[in-house]
């Protein structure tokens, strides 16, 4: 992918098809977990599309990113693969981790995904670690970490901060501001703002409009830029909104938020349409290219659950391998 | 006895316990760039315990980092570190602050390989220390490596003598799994023969520490010293006890364990960690289930005494074993 920070038709119908393959990913989870198809459950991504895209299209495939328990947005965003992503999900070995990860810990090594992380927090150490041993190689990689607003609640996000700060470590962390630490509203779970947080360490902070593709894609080509020129962290806050509950269980959430709410954001707020618009207003591509685009990577999905649900579960005694290595 | 990896025998020469952990680090930090160094005050200052003076001079501070006071964070930076083709060695001062990093190593670390079905690994080293009796209260006294030693992915390494402390740590740098490696703070003085150049102890082997006919002790790191001075009383008495120290529990050399238990029909289990639920259990239960028809008697445990460590000198020495406490117990066992 592209590390300068312009955009053109080709790169703006690209985000659009990334955003629109991880909503129909997590659409066909959200039927898999539905119709019983699906062990345990699923953290769905619909409605912040646009920050792991936006982020993920301004890095080089071998720059890293950390992820989340709601991570599948970021893998996909990073280049994973449908099949792999599908057969990790049901538990078969052809997913990308043998059916022993699920979805909380799906990881991708050829594209430089460091694996999602069902802590909340639990990569900010990996990620900074990462852009350590990046800087130390002289790789010139970069690390991204996506955390949600949960996040900030956790002690050791600041302690590397601090240490990124201080060392110029490559790594832009990526706070995907949706509102809600699982079930409770932000408000109730964080004093001061969320700026002065990194601003604090002597972080940059960037406040980016989550919901709009092209805004997170600028932001993080200049946060990439700072990084690779060595100049040290940047903090992206990307306001944004989960679509669905916490996990896939999570559908009454009235005692949590309104469905006003809800309907605003999927009505005004949503990453895809308004993708669409931008796309098409500029010209970059015809409403009728967008519905082709909708086809095929709707019959991508199709093929590629039928694939997961008809693959093999992994062999009994793979529960004794990888212990160590 | 201890495992040479050459082919020729190595000269060895004294060195300290501290003295021969700087030595594998340093030759380790020569052998291969991508091993480094990073904790509190490990630059300049050399630790606490100033086991690693002159590394910084030889490394400078690119490869002897000095953190802030973040265990968590720098734990798992190095966590990234590892996942990403570095070997850090990350310093823990004291073994009491596992509490702080256990999320980094416990549910990190030690899970990345697994759960990303063998694409990934953490090969890192985290060096901290175990021992009572320096009079430093509850905070800074604790052994505590049964916590590591019941994650699974995690390898936990107690070097006893200075050698076995250099080829110990040799091979934890080189391993690839993430390991836990603790020092004995009271036994960095400690003086002993230890081989020059690549000397390196594979991790899983036991190591006979003396041999012995009538009861097995079986020791674990500070309390391997302290067996061997039982060992000298009881010899006076005329019972002969052989000394065993697994040097790692995991992965436990549950055959050398069993072995000396036939051998000797008795069997005690001396470690500094809490009694209750720590590696003495585990160690008992071992040898009770792979020399059952062997034993003239239970397995005897002896751990720490299950209260956090007490201040006063004359409450704290009565919370480990001693070599008076241990011998004494062989005695009752072989019914002298």
């Amino acid at each position: 992918m592209r590390g300068e920070s312009k955009l053109d038709a080709e790169l703006a119908v690209e985000l659009y098809r990334r955003m629109l393959r991880i909503r129909y990913f997590e659409e066909q989870v959200n039927e898999l977990y539905r119709g019983g198809k699906m062990p345990g459950l699923a953290h769905l991504y619909s409605g912040e599309e646009a920050v792991a895209v936006g982020v993920c299209a301004a890095l080089h495939d071998d720059d890293y990113i950390t992820s989340t328990h709601r991570g599948h947005g970021h893998c996909l965003a990073k280049g994973a693969e449908l099949n792999p992503m599908f057969a990790e999900l049901l538990g078969k070995e052809a997913g990308y981790c043998h059916g022993k990860g699920g979805s909380m810990h799906i990881a991708d090594t050829k594209r430089g995904n460091l694996g999602a992380n069902a802590i909340v927090a639990g990569s900010a150490g990996i990620a900074t670690g990462a852009a350590l041993s990046a800087k130390k190689r002289g790789s010139k990689q970069v690390a991204v970490c996506f955390f949600g607003d949960g996040a900030l609640g956790q002690g050791v996000l600041y302690e590397v901060m601090n240490m990124a700060s201080l060392w110029h470590l490559p790594v832009i962390y990526v706070c995907e501001d949706n509102q809600y630490n699982e079930y409770t509203h932000f408000t109730e779970a964080i004093a001061g703002k969320i700026d002065a947080r990194p601003a604090a360490f002597g972080i940059p902070v960037e406040e980016v409009d989550g919901q709009n593709v092209s805004e997170v894609y600028l932001a993080a080509g200049k946060a990439v830029a700072r990084a690779r020129a060595g100049e040290g962290p940047t903090f992206l806050n990307c306001h944004t909104y989960r679509f669905h509950g916490h996990h896939v269980g999570d559908v009454d959430r009235r005692y949590y938020r309104s469905k006003e709410e809800e309907e605003l954001w999927r009505e005004k707020r949503d990453p895809l349409k308004l993708a669409a618009e931008w796309v098409t207003s500029n010209n970059y591509a015809t409403a009728s290219k967008l519905d082709q685009i909708d086809e095929e990577v709707q019959s991508q999905i199709r093929a590629a659950v039928e694939f997961a649900l008809n693959a093999p579960y992994p062999d009994p005694k793979e529960v004794t391998e990888h212990v160590y290595a | 006895m201890s495992t040479l990896s050459a082919t020729e025998p190595l000269t060895s020469r004294k060195l300290t316990f501290g003295q021969a952990v700087r030595e594998a680090l340093a030759e380790e930090m020569r052998r291969d760039p991508t091993v480094f160094v990073m904790g509190e005050d490990v630059a300049e200052a050399g630790t606490v315990f100033k086991v690693l003076s002159g590394l910084v001079e030889e490394f400078g501070t690119e490869r002897v980092m000095d953190t802030p006071i973040s265990e968590a964070g720098f734990t798992g930076m190095g966590v990234g570190a590892a996942m990403t083709g570095m070997r850090p060695v990350i310093d823990i001062m004291f073994g009491d602050f596992l509490g702080l990093i256990m999320d980094q190593i416990a549910n990190q670390a030690a899970k990345v390989h697994y759960m990303s079905g063998g694409t990934l690994k953490a090969p890192m080293v985290i060096r901290t220390t175990l021992g009572a009796t320096r009079r430093s209260a509850a905070q800074h006294s604790q052994s505590l490596h049964a916590w590591p030693s019941h994650i699974p992915g995690l390898k936990v390494v107690l070097p006893s003598t200075p050698a076995d402390a250099k080829g110990l740590l040799k091979a934890a740098i080189r391993d690839d799994s993430p390991v836990v490696f603790f020092e004995d703070k009271m036994g960095y003085a400690l003086k002993g023969d230890v081989p020059e150049g690549d000397y390196v102890i594979e991790l899983g082997k036991a190591d006979i520490k003396r041999e012995g006919e009538d009861v097995t002790i079986v020791a674990t790191s500070s309390m391997v010293l302290v067996a061997l001075e039982a060992a000298d009383l009881l010899a006076a008495d005329g019972i002969s006890a052989e000394v065993v120290d697994p040097r790692t529990t995991v992965p436990l050399d549950v055959e050398a364990l069993i072995r000396s238990a036939k051998k000797t029909s008795r069997a005690i289990v001396v470690d500094e960690g809490y009694q209750r639920y720590g590696v003495t259990a585990e160690i008992a239960a071992v040898i009770s289930d792979g020399a059952f028809y062997y034993l003239d008697a239970p397995v005897v445990r002896m751990g720490a005494m299950d209260v956090p460590v007490p201040f006063s000198p004359v409450l704290e020495d009565l919370t480990v074993p001693t070599a008076a406490t241990v011998a004494a117990a062989a005695r009752r066992l072989c019914k002298k």
